[in-house]
């Protein structure tokens, strides 16, 4: 497929000795001082992760605080759990998880390129993403905030006793370092391509991350906006947001949603791609119906900036604007679904084999199929009048976020442990992991649909008594999926020093990045490789990819 | 000033240096298409508030300072005159009428920003600046406070802008001076000059929108 130099086959694994993780030294400076995308994508992940961990907590404590309705925390404290959890889950973790490590790492190795176009930004990206962090952590430790992570205004911009202003400076900061990385990404997708890497040869995976991209290109600078628009509405006293000023909210609402919706989609689009590498490859055939694929993301990244005033619905917006929205949101489950369906036929009749990324992948698409359709539930005006605000909304996006992304998350990670770390991870605990993730997730909200469809509202930190049994059944899942979760972090861990070598296409997959050593070379490839085919060639039966 | 070809060594992750160029130029494209939306956001909030309050803008659209905006339009746009001549010098090798017109659209915008300091200044004496000293005996008082707050927020971001843009000028009329570009290599002037074109049409924009609007009809 290409002349790239090729090390080794699947069952004789070759241990590369030139690689990115020593080659340019091994100290903390040329850590913190490196250029290379692969080592910043391990900054990424090291950072995220503990971001993943710090989130997790906050929401363990919301959800021990609603197994019995009078709750032990002071509503007070309970407003700072929530509001913590979804900051860091959303710009923290969720936003930045799949694109900035696995698409860092692997975007110039799919492409057959040395380098993101960029490779100081790409480092300034991540200083950004720490130096917010700091700055988020600085503010939950001195008091926290309790405006959700919507930050409604007026409550936000005038009554809020947390540290609403630093808060949003952690979030507009991070919002420049999705910007960086967005802009880096299309540019080195439009540029560096290896010879004959055609825009219909590229992986799916690299197409998900430029659609990803324009929306974070094009949404986040009107978050930064707007938050920057709050916070000199609180420190000033003047307010285009606050009503008794002669201001609206529901302009900051308009605004918010601007980017809030699309941004939904930066939450799941990558899921999409990483799905798209794992099913073809452990269903040994190509992937079904790849333009449709390709152009449901673009599509998907378009029609997500119109429909952000489903958000609205109940917020006073004309009934006329709601029809209209409504529709939108129909139209835009249209691409979602193709994309299913696409996934579906391709494990038809497909020579499956079920490793760990493989029940991620099955259940990402399970899991969003749920989400998905529950989208459409709340994006119809008379049913979300019903729904609004209560767990059913809760329910709908966490199926979506934490069903379809973070298990697309764990699922990529799995597929390419090989790859990043040169050791391959045991199979069967992953198994494990992956089952219980599954089950827990949806122990945890499955529960959610029914409260909220009953009436149960969110983010109150207290609940008539006849919910009592849903929630529990709701924290009862959500310490099974505490364990899925935290498993890996100790199978992974120990699999870095114990873990088999991996060689350099355990999977027998196909895609340039399979095609050099693991771990890479700094410079990704001896050679810059040549490509002559469309991706995922697979034949039905596994077999070492042919030179 | 002879054209010496200058062409320095691409950096590692690419293959020529043509390549490094068109990327440096599609990279500053992008970037301007997040600009862009940046402002979009301040645009959209002053929209809203001009449908909303008609006559409230109208009233505080006659408070600002005409001929300093309308001077410091036109100090702009020959700014950008000078910029796209420098990136035609650069284009033919003439290094000295580069760095000679790089220091003049430096200085055009450091005259830019000095006008609008002293516009600033002005309004501080007359009370005009939002939740610090805005004083102001209208029914639309609330509205003129509001207009006043985006007319800061607007100009003050561009005027960051403008700010960064004089940096960057300085350093390539710096660089040119040195002999750092050739008509073979120019890019970074090409680049600098994409910034500062789109830094003068947001001026276009928001020219109208705070010095014209309360200016015709009643
Ligand atoms: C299949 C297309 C989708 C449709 C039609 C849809 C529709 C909706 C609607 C109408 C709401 C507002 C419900 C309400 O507040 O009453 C909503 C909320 C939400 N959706 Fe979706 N959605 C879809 C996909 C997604 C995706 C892909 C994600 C995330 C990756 C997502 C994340 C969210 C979030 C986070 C909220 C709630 C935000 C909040 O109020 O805190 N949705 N969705
Ligand atoms: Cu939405």
């Amino acid at each position: 497929m290409t002349t790239a130099t090729v090390t080794g086959k699947p069952d004789e694994p070759v241990v590369a000795t030139r690689n990115y993780l020593t080659e340019e030294g091994v100290t903390l400076r040329s850590w913190l001082l490196t250029k290379d995308h692969k080592r910043i994508a391990i900054l990424y992940t090291l950072s995220i992760t503990f971001f993943f961990f710090v989130g997790g907590a906050a929401a363990t404590l919301i959800r021990l605080n609603l197994v019995t309705p009078a709750g032990i925390f002071t509503p007070d404290i309970y407003n700072r759990l929530f509001t913590l959890h979804g900051i860091v889950m959303v710009w923290f973790f969720l936003i930045p998880s799949i694109p900035n490590t696995m698409g860092n790492f692997l975007i110039p190795l799919m492409i057959g390129a040395k380098d993101l176009a960029f490779p100081r930004l790409n480092l300034l990206s991540w200083y950004l993403y720490v130096g917010a962090g700091f700055l988020a952590l600085f503010a939950i430790l001195i008091g926290g905030v309790d405006t959700g992570w919507t930050f409604y205004t007026p409550f936000s911009s005038l009554y809020s006793n947390g540290y609403v202003v630093l808060a949003l400076a952690a979030v507009f900061a991070i919002g420049f370092s999705s910007i960086l990385t967005g802009l880096n990404f299309i540019v080195t997708t439009h540029r560096m391509r290896a010879p004959g890497m055609t825009w219909y040869r590229l992986p799916v995976f690299v197409w998900s991350n430029y659609a990803t991209s324009v929306i974070m290109v094009l949404a986040t600078p009107v978050l930064a906006i707007t938050l920057m628009l709050v916070a000199v509405e609180r420190l000033l006293r003047v307010g285009i947001f606050d009503p008794a000023l002669g201001g609206d909210p529901l302009l900051f609402q308009h605004l918010f949603w601007f980017y809030s919706h699309p941004a939904v989609y930066i939450m799941i689009l990558p899921g999409f791609g990483v799905i798209s590498e794992i099913v073809p490859c452990f269903a040994r055939k190509p992937l079904f119906g790849y333009k449709f694929v390709v152009w449901s993301s673009i599509t998907i990244a378009i029609i997500g900036f119109f429909v952000w005033a489903h958000h609205m619905f109940v917020a006073g917006i004309s009934l006329y604007a709601g029809l209209v929205f409504s529709l939108l949101s129909y139209v835009i489950a249209v691409p979602s679904a193709i994309k299913v369906f696409n996934w579906t036929a391709t494990l038809h009749k497909g020579w499956i084999s079920f490793d760990a990324p493989m029940l991620y992948a099955l259940g990402f698409i399970g899991l969003f199929t749920i989400g998905g359709l529950t989208g459409l539930f709340v994006a119809n005006l008379a049913f979300d009048v019903h729904v609004t605000d209560t767990y059913f909304v809760v329910a709908h996006f966490h199926y979506i976020m934490v069903g379809g992304m973070v298990s697309a998350y764990f699922g990529g990670l799995h597929y390419w442990w090989p790859k990043v770390t040169g050791r391959l991870y045991p199979e069967w605990w992953a198994r494990i992991a992956a089952l219980l993730i599954f089950f827990g997730f949806n122990l945890t909200f499955f529960p959610q649909f029914i409260l909220g469809y009953l009436g149960m509202e969110r983010r109150y930190y207290s609940y008539p008594p006849e919910f009592q049994a849903w929630n529990i059944f709701s924290s009862a899942g959500a310490s099974v999926l505490a364990v899925g979760y935290a498993l890996p972090f100790f199978y992974l861990g120990w699999s870095l020093f114990r873990g088999k070598r991996a060689g350099s296409n355990p999977w027998a997959a196909t895609g340039l990045e399979w095609q050099t050593s693991s771990p890479p070379p700094a410079h990704n490839f001896d050679k810059t490789p040549t490509v002559t085919r469309p991706p995922y060639q697979y034949r039905p039966e596994p077999e070492p990819q042919d030179v | 000033m002879s054209d010496a070809p200058v062409i320095p060594q691409p950096e590692p992750q690419y293959e020529t240096a043509e390549q490094q160029a068109e990327t440096a130029t599609f990279g500053m494209w992008v970037f301007l298409a997040t600009e862009i939306l940046f402002f979009g956001g301040m645009l959209l909030a002053y929209t809203w508030l001009r449908t909303t309050y008609p006559e409230g803008v109208a009233e505080a659209g006659r408070h600002t300072k005409i001929v300093i905006g309308s001077v410091n339009t036109l100090v702009l746009l020959t700014s950008s005159l000078t910029m796209a001549w420098a990136v035609h010098a650069a284009e033919h090798g003439r290094r000295k009428a580069l760095t000679r017109l790089l220091v003049v659209t430096a200085l055009l915008g450091l005259l830019f920003l000095g006008l609008k300091g002293y516009e600033y200044h002005k309004e501080w004496t007359e009370h005009l600046v939002p939740g610090l000293n805005f004083h102001e005996d209208s029914v639309h008082s609330q509205t003129i406070e509001l207009f006043y707050f985006l007319y800061f927020l607007l100009t003050g971001i561009h005027g960051i802008h403008v700010t960064i843009g004089i940096g960057l000028i300085a350093v390539m009329a710096v660089r040119a001076r040195h002999g750092a570009f050739s008509s073979r290599h120019y890019t970074p002037v090409e680049v600098t000059g994409l910034y500062w074109h789109f830094v003068d049409i947001v001026w276009i924009f928001l020219y109208p929108l705070i010095y014209l609007v309360g200016r015709s009809g009643p």
